[in-house]
């Protein structure tokens, strides 16, 4: 069995959170007696290992502690229980270009980052042609650092970093800034880092990423584990979190008391179909069987665009459809589709009106296409009559 | 494996020897924080480090002229007096200034960086000691265009003086740093303290007037572990000027200077253990707080 380069063992981290900071003797004084500000758990007994070699993903929502157990493993922060233990030379890149002062020029900054990340004179001498070229920074590096764009500071940020010498490997969402060539190129220089058998913790929201590059994944979760272990489980049930936020019902635990039967695209002229031109009609027909009785169903349908975002959600909760007893069949007709050219997908669920009892549902599962030739990049599609008169 | 590294809830404990051998490590980060320190500060400026030596410079040139024809301070060669003790002095209160809100002004790398913090103090008074040697060429320029002896018995103070200088001031420095990172009217407080410290310490009056006028005191008043560091520098460039010069000086020989460097010294050193270890348990919160 491979050693674990990182083990992180019943870490929990609490913050104090002070309204307004004691930041003087005096008011510290005046607040022995009074309330010392409120507790918060950033982290909660969270642990997992992270074998040598292997880059594992940190996901989870905004504020669910990705950044405090990073800053936690890199020796940053000092967790409040559990410990930590990492084997090799860590470089955190919580933020390119930390430390880079804007009045100094790009090449006085490079050295003054690499020293700071743990890189020799020697060394950064002997890397400093690769770092420029890799930052794309050849004709601004003896420029004063305030100059340069925000795209070229992190560029030249990540060129050092990634330039230093680490067995682990922390990176906070970094990826996510550049124009896509430069990440193109990031991610190859990890893929890079991976096959020099380099240990790596990956921060990000971008899901595809963590298919693409990680070996394992950890989900947090308001500062617990949600989920860990295999990429794809973790990713599943992250979507399955990010999606509550929309549907309520995206939820695991079926009670099967009633399924989804069939569902059915249809077009104007009640003809399967699942190809429509902007404004067009569609009807989603779903055909719903109750195993037992069940009172008060709710059936749903959300709409999501190609790259997994809610577009828009209906369903017949103000119906009120009493208690289903066998089938029921209930058709969704939407006489313009509002919607520009792309492919769409629909989510089907049948649940009670609180969203907690879910009998049934069908994630992204049944996919139209809009086409008719909206000008590329167009948002949505607004019916328009045009009129002309001659004055 | 290499590198194995435990960490949990307890506030590390200093191991001196050990904490030498990584702050010797990663050595190459104290010389550069200090020099961007020196850059940043004279970027954009024509002059540059001539600053620095400006400084010092008119110093002498506004003392030599007011001393000399207009008030009569009754110390001989007073801007030679006057210097010998204030350019260590500035060596003092900008680099205990500096290292005071080195801490807090590097926020933005204590947060994102696991770095040894020990060095943003040590970088602030490593920035004002260049700044010394610089302002040290000015008064050797100034010796030698006016003729005054620079080689004597007298240097061989020098050497120790500075390093108990330094010593006692990152030993101050430490402590304040890592307070001024939770109460920042450390920072403020350091100020007043300078400013008290400065009128207790030879350097705009001689000692003598201290001795000569409140007899018992004296004693007392040599407690002040800068006025012996001071009075040191002065017996070293000072105290070669002349007879006069050397007599105005609390003793002649350099036994009674250097062994008072060397309790001071010694005492700095210890104080430099306990607030290391303070800056040291703290500096694992600084992130946190800052």
């Amino acid at each position: 069995m491979p050693q674990a380069a990182i083990s992180v063992e019943g870490i929990s981290k609490r913050f104090r959170l002070f309204h307004e900071r004691p930041t003087s003797v005096k008011e510290r004084l005046l607040r022995l007696r009074g309330s010392r500000g409120e507790d918060f758990w950033a982290l909660r007994d969270v642990g997992f290992e992270v074998p040598e070699g292997k880059t594992w993903g940190l996901v989870g929502a905004n504020g669910s502690g990705k950044t405090t157990l990073l800053k936690v493993i890199g020796g940053i922060l000092r967790p409040t229980e559990g410990r930590v233990v990492t084997q090799g030379r860590i470089a955190a890149l919580l933020e390119l270009g930390a430390g880079f002062h804007p009045e100094l020029t790009g090449r006085e900054n490079v050295y003054l980052n690499a020293s700071i990340l743990g890189l020799s004179r020697h060394e950064t001498d002997l890397y400093f042609d690769e770092i420029v070229a890799f930052a794309e920074l050849e004709e601004f590096i003896d420029s004063q650092v305030k100059y340069y764009s925000s795209g070229m500071f992190v560029r030249l940020g990540f060129a050092v970093a990634v330039h230093v010498d680490p067995s682990i490997l922390l990176i906070d969402e970094v990826l996510a800034v550049g124009d896509e060539a430069f990440q193109r190129k990031c991610l190859r220089r990890i893929r890079e880092f991976q096959a020099e058998g380099r240990t790596i913790v990956f921060v990000t929201h971008a899901i595809q990423q963590v298919q693409l590059i990680c070996d394992g994944a950890v989900m947090l979760d308001h500062g617990q584990v949600r989920a860990m272990g295999d990429v794809a489980d973790v990713i599943k049930e992250y979507r399955l979190v990010m999606l509550r936020r929309h549907i309520g019902f995206a939820r695991r635990d079926l009670t099967r008391s009633a399924e989804i039967a069939a569902v059915e695209l249809m077009d104007a002229e009640g003809e399967s179909s699942s190809i429509v031109p902007p404004g067009g009609e569609l009807t989603v027909q779903v055909d719903v069987r109750a195993n037992r009785p069940v009172d008060d169903p709710v059936i749903s349908l959300v709409i999501f665009d190609a790259n997994g975002q809610f577009v828009f959600r209906t369903g017949t909760a103000e119906m009120r459809l009493g208690r289903l007893e066998g089938k029921l069949r209930v058709g969704f007709e939407m006489t313009s589709l509002p919607l520009a050219d792309g492919r769409y997908s629909l989510t089907v669920g049948i649940h009670d009106r609180s969203e907690r009892i879910v009998h049934d549902w069908h994630d992204q599962r049944y996919v139209f296409d809009v086409a008719g030739g909206l000008m590329e990049d167009s948002q949505i599609y607004i019916p328009v009559e045009t009129r002309v008169e001659r004055l | 494996m290499h590198d194995v590294l435990v960490r949990t809830n307890e506030a590390p404990r200093l191991r001196v020897f050990r904490r030498l051998s990584e702050l010797w490590g990663s050595r190459e980060i104290l010389a550069n924080l200090a020099s961007k320190e020196l850059r940043v500060k004279y970027k954009s400026s024509a002059l540059g480090v001539a600053w620095s030596m400006l400084n010092p410079a008119l110093y002498l040139v506004v003392f030599y002229v007011v001393f000399t024809y207009f008030l009569r301070s009754g110390i001989e060669d007073f801007p030679v007096y006057l210097l010998s003790g204030l350019v260590p002095w500035t060596l003092f209160t900008t680099g205990l200034q500096g290292a005071t809100t080195s801490v807090v002004g590097g926020a933005n790398l204590v947060a994102k960086v696991a770095f040894p913090h020990e060095m943003l103090p040590l970088a602030a008074i490593r920035a004002q000691t260049v700044n010394f040697f610089f302002q040290l060429v000015v008064l050797v320029a100034f010796l030698l265009i006016f003729g005054y002896p620079l080689v004597h018995r007298g240097i061989l103070l020098l050497p120790l003086a500075l390093a108990v200088l330094l010593v006692f001031t990152t030993a101050l420095g430490m402590a304040t740093s890592a307070l001024n990172v939770r109460y920042r009217d450390t920072g403020h407080l350091v100020d007043l303290a300078l400013l008290a410290w400065f009128w207790s310490t030879p350097i705009v009056y001689p000692s003598s007037l201290v001795r000569d006028n409140l007899e018992g005191a004296f004693s007392l008043y040599l407690l002040n572990p800068l006025a012996n560091i001071i009075l040191a520098f002065q017996r070293g460039i000072y105290g070669g000027v002349s007879r006069e010069a050397l007599e105005s000086l609390p003793a002649l020989g350099l036994t009674w200077y250097g062994m008072r460097l060397l309790v001071v010294g010694a005492a700095s050193l210890v104080l430099l253990y306990f607030s290391w270890r303070l800056f040291f348990r703290r500096s694992g919160d600084f992130a946190e707080e800052l």
